[in-house]
This record gives structure tokens, sequence and C-alpha cells, in this order.
């Protein structure tokens, strides 16, 4: 019985807990509370995924109201990996919040804290298991409005500008994605997923149904960072609390790239998207100019979360890459770099959230020297850097294979070789990091009493970045999955 | 505070008007126009112009500040609260069939219910935005 209200109880779960935790006045408690529904809503992640894997779609009617007129929900291999990234993600990232939101949010606001993350959380599941339009808008602007107010929780008083940039680019965004549903729903008088896909080609050769287009691709775009519309993202993620940095750089933008997927792929179809029209030639140019203009940036960064900030646009150019080729080799490495980025990049911002839990800030003139007092925290960092450059034995190098096996599929050899000049850029902004905290002259001054730090935010770090390793290593999960869910979207659309 | 007589009677006379009309947009409005988001914003807007002009102390001695964030919570309680009424009978998430004998009473008690969390919430969160704005400089 249980089996069956699976997909509801992925959202339900983490809804039923915010308000908990508003009730709770003791951060403690709330924290816990948000831990259990974490880890419920990642053991329903496991078994949906298993379900899927195992029957195929799985379709859920709200109410007992029939698809196209209820909200449905709806399982498929390409969504139910990304729910179980998110909630992954999440069961991972709580033990280490405790620790690291006590010492960087006020007492009395932790309670809120731990409401606002489970909106969030709730929001992105929600995004990601409906086949229902205008629902995927619903949770995308609960989602979006509780990120709003968690980067402003930061201790930085820049955290408010951060947050209000934020909330002004991410309103746009979601106003363009609302006007783009608007007007699908106009010519087909759906808001269901599967059933728009059923609908849209009749009235594909209209003026509406291409702006509808460009209006969800734009408005997308932007909640998904993409170059040049990625302009919030650095602001946001520095300022945000460490927690919040690394959940919103594991999740957010990847739900966003999997709202894309969903669009081009199941809802418009390939013929629409990149034949009729140019959407191949523009996510080629932007995701080059992302990967390439961002790690340049990422370079010549002072503060090291804004670093990891411009390098999360850079990676998200790999992934949009990944689209623009429209064939199963280019999307597998799309999938594929869902997961690992999500890995790679929480890892490195829970490395960095050790060091701000210990030092207070994460420049790099403070580092200097912080590999001997913090060995573990910049080991960790280093594995992860690693993993993001794509060195072997770690999952950076799986999704830069296929995507240069992609490239090549389509004869593409000069983006074969940007994607590696991508890789080379990653390895100047990682080493900087290393040689600052490794191979500097003489110590910084601030690193006088600073010890190693706690094990309740090593032990979730380095569970990340075992999994980086593992998932390098063994990838028979990863790459069945993305395969399968890459070869469900284009298929389903020819 | 404002001193003017004729607000302060107006505002005194029409408070409990407002109030009322609330509740009836709430509770009428399975048969007519109305449901929980209005009513709550009209509920929420009693308590403001009250704030406005008596002052905020003054709607802390009708409802001192801890209330609000519990009511919150209530709201989206009874809300999802209804949705696992329907899963613990085996039905999906929000079959409101699940709630009586007969589905259309069912139907009918599930549409309050939900309603009435919708109004519970959004009176609340009005309230509470309100009071933190106006309480910004005490």
């Amino acid at each position: 019985m249980i089996a069956a209200q699976l997909p509801v109880l992925q959202v339900t779960v983490p809804l039923l807990a915010a308000p908990a935790c508003l009730v709770l006045r003791n951060g403690r408690q709330a924290w816990l509370v948000t831990l259990v529904a974490s880890w419920i809503t990642f053991a329903t992640a496991v078994l949906l995924l298993m379900q899927v894997l195992d029957q195929g779609p799985l379709s859920y009617a709200f109410g007992d109201w029939a698809a196209p007129w209820g909200i449905e929900y709806r399982v498929e291999p390409v969504n139910a990996f990304v729910l179980l990234i998110v909630s992954g993600i999440s069961a991972v990232l709580l033990p280490f919040a405790k620790s690291s939101v006590a010492r960087e949010i006020p007492s009395q606001q932790v309670s809120l804290f731990y409401t606002l993350y489970l909106l969030c959380l709730t929001g992105l599941l929600g995004v990601t298991i409906t086949g229902d339009a205008f629902n995927l808008f619903i949770f995308f602007e609960i989602s979006s409005l509780s990120t709003y107010a968690l980067i402003a929780l930061g201790s930085d008083r820049r955290a408010f500008t951060a947050s209000y940039q934020y909330l002004i680019m991410g309103s746009v965004g979601a106003t363009f994605i609302l006007i783009g549903i608007g007007l699908l729903y106009m010519m087909t008088g759906t808001l269901n997923l599967a059933d728009l896909a059923a609908r849209l080609p009749g009235v594909a050769e209209t003026r509406t149904v291409r702006s509808a287009f460009a209006f969800l691709t734009v408005g997308i775009g932007l909640k998904l960072a993409l170059f040049p519309l990625h302009l919030w993202l650095p602001n946001a993620y520095t300022y945000a609390p460490s927690a919040v940095a690394a959940f919103l750089a594991a999740t957010a933008t990847k739900v966003a790239v999997y709202v894309l997927l969903r669009f081009v792929f199941s809802v418009f179809g390939v013929g629409f998207a990149f034949d009729a029209m140019p959407l191949s030639m523009i996510l080629l140019l932007l995701a080059i100019a992302a990967v390439l203009s961002a790690s340049i940036v990422a370079i010549f960064q002072e503060n090291l979360k804004r670093m990891l900030a411009y390098s999360s646009v850079a990676q998200v150019g790999y992934m949009v890459l990944g689209i623009s080729f429209a064939s199963v080799t280019g999307l597998t490495a799309s999938i594929l770099h869902l997961f690992n980025h999500a890995l790679m990049k929480g890892a490195l911002f829970m490395a960095l959230g050790c060091v701000m839990y210990r030092l207070g800030t994460v420049r790099l003139a403070a580092l200097r020297g912080l590999g001997f007092r913090m060995p573990w925290t910049m080991a960790a960092f280093v594995i992860g850097g690693l993993s993001l450059i794509g060195v072997p034995l770690t999952v950076g190098f799986i999704s830069k294979w296929y995507l240069v096996l992609g490239a090549m599929q389509k004869g593409w050899w000069p983006v074969a070789i940007l994607v590696l000049a991508g890789s080379l850029l990653a390895v100047i902004y990682i080493w900087r990091v290393v040689e600052a905290a490794y191979f500097s002259s003489e110590e910084a001054s601030n690193l006088e009493d600073v010890r190693e730090a706690p094990a309740s935010l090593l032990v979730p770090t380095w569970l990340l970045i075992a999994a980086n390793v593992y998932f390098g290593v063994d990838t028979t999960l990863t790459i069945g999955v993305a395969r399968r869910a890459a070869e469900l979207l284009v298929g389903v659309s020819q | 505070m404002i001193q003017n007589p004729v607000l302060r009677v107006v505002s005194k006379l029409i408070i409990p008007l407002i109030l009322l009309f609330a509740l009836y947009v709430q509770f009428h409005g399975d048969y007519g126009p109305g449901g929980g988001f209005q009513a709550g914003v009209l509920f929420a807007s009693g308590f403001i112009l009250y704030a406005m002009v008596f002052g905020t102390r003054a709607v802390h001695k009708v409802a001192p500040l801890w209330i609000w964030r519990p009511l919150v919570a209530t709201g989206l309680f009874l809300f999802i609260g209804v949705g696992f009424v329907s899963l613990l009978f085996g039905k999906p998430y929000l079959d409101y069939d699940a709630l009586a004998q007969e589905p259309l009473v069912g139907q009918h008690i599930g549409v309050f219910l939900v309603e009435l969390g919708i109004g519970i919430t959004v009176a609340a969160v009005m309230i509470v935005i309100f009071l933190a704005f106006a309480g910004r400089n005490q």
C-alpha cells in the first residue's frame, strides 16, 4: 500500500515537517525534525528509483482526479535520478548543517532556518516529480522564495543585496516561465506535460508556440544560471550561509537543468527544438562561453566561495553543452554531470564550510599554510578539486569522458578541445588554493590556534568525497540510469 | 497611533463587520464567491486597520505576538493533514471521498477543512508580515 503512495510522500513529508519546525522554537529539535524528514525523503527517492527501473514510469493522480484534468505526479528514470540527487545531498548535508548553522546563524533564527530549508527542499522535489506545468511553476516559486530568504540569512551584510539581486532576476525568470506556460495553455488547453507533448505538434507552426518556447528557454536559463544570465549566482553563493551554499550549489541548478530537459525533449520534442528552432547552436555557443569565461573569472577570485560559484557557472555550461548535442551520448553526459557535479560541488562547498567554521573567512590570503593546520579539510578540498578538474578515478572524469565522446560522435572536434581547455583552467584555479594551503613560505597570521574542524563537519564532507571516488570507479548505477533516461528522453520525442 | 476621533470611532464600528464579513466569505465560500485566501486577507485587514489606528501595542493586547507563529503552522497542518487522512484510508492524497461514507459529503468536508486551513494561514501570515514591518523601530 505504501509503495503506491511513494510519489506523494516524496514531497509531503518535508512539506509537513516545515510547519513543525516553525512551531518548535528550539533549534536542536527543529534540526532533528529536518534530519528525520530528509532521511525519509532520501529513502523514498531510493525506493522510487528502484521501482521505476523495475516497472517503468509511475503515475500518481492527486485526489483521484485522472491525469489531464487533475494534477499528476509522474516518475520516470530521469526525474527519479534527480530526486535521488536532491534528497541524497540533503540527507548527507544535514548532519553537517547542525554545527555550521549554529555557528553562522543567530540562535533565535535557527528553527526558522530549518523551516525555510524544508520548504526549499519541498519545492525542488516538487518541481522534479510533478507532471503538471503549472504545478511545476508553483513548486519553482516555493523553492525560489525560500532560497531568497535563506541567502539573506547569511552573516555578511552583503547577503541582503545578493538576495535582492537574486530575487529580481529569479522573479523575471519565473515570470518568463509563467508566460511560456500560459501561451502553451492558450494553444492547447492543457497543463499536463504529457498531454501538452501530445497536442503541441498540431499547433507547432504558430508564432505563439515559438514564443512560448523562447520564453520558457530564457526563463529556465535564468534559473539555471546559463551564461550570460548567471549574474545573480556568484553573489548568492558567496554570501549565503555555508550550508545553504553547499545545498544550492549541489541541487538548485540541477533541478533547473532537469526542467530544461523536460521541456525541450519531452514537451516540445527534439524535432521542434533542434530542427525547427536553432536551439542547438544557441546552447552550444552559450555553453562554451560559460565554460571559458566563468573559468577564467574564477581564476582571479580572492574569495574561495565566489571562485567555486563561478566554477559552478562553468559546470552548468558543461551540462548545457551535453544538451546541445541532442544525442543520446550528449544527454547521458548531461544527466551524469548533474549527479557528478552535485557530488563534487557539494563536497567542495562543505570543505569550505569547515574552513569557515574555524576561520570565519574563506579568503585566499587567510588560507596560507592551512594544509598543515586542517589536514583533513584541505585534503578533502584537494580531492574534490581533482574531481572538478576531471582526473581519472573521480566522477569528474566520467562526465568529461562522455562529453568528449558526444562531441566526437558529432564530429565537433573544436568543442572536444574546448572541454579539455576548460579542465585546464580548472587546474589553475584549484592549484591556487593548493599552493596557498601547502606551499606558502609563511603561515597566515590568523592561524595561531586553528585546529581541525570537528568530526560532525568532517564526516559528511568525507562521505561526499568518498562518493566522488566511488562513483568515479564503479559507474554501473550512474551511467546505467543516465543512459536509460537519455534514451527515453530522445526516444519519446522521435 | 492616530488621535482623530472620527477615524477611531468609525474603525471601531467597522472592524467587527470586517471580521464578520471575512467569516462569511470563509464559510459561505462553498456556495458563493469566496474562499480561504480572500477570507484570510479580509480577516487580517481588520487587524491591520486596528493596528494602524490604535497602534501595534493595542494589537498585542488583543492577541500576543507568540500566538501568530503557531497559527501559521496550524493552517498548513490542517491542509496537509487532510491529505494524510485520505492516505490513511488507502485513498490517493487529498481524495476527499475518504472523509465520509457518502462521497459528496466527504468532498464537502474536505473542501471546508482545506479552505479553513488556507484562511488561518493567510490571515496569520498577513498579520505577521504587517507587525514585523510596523515593529521594526521598536
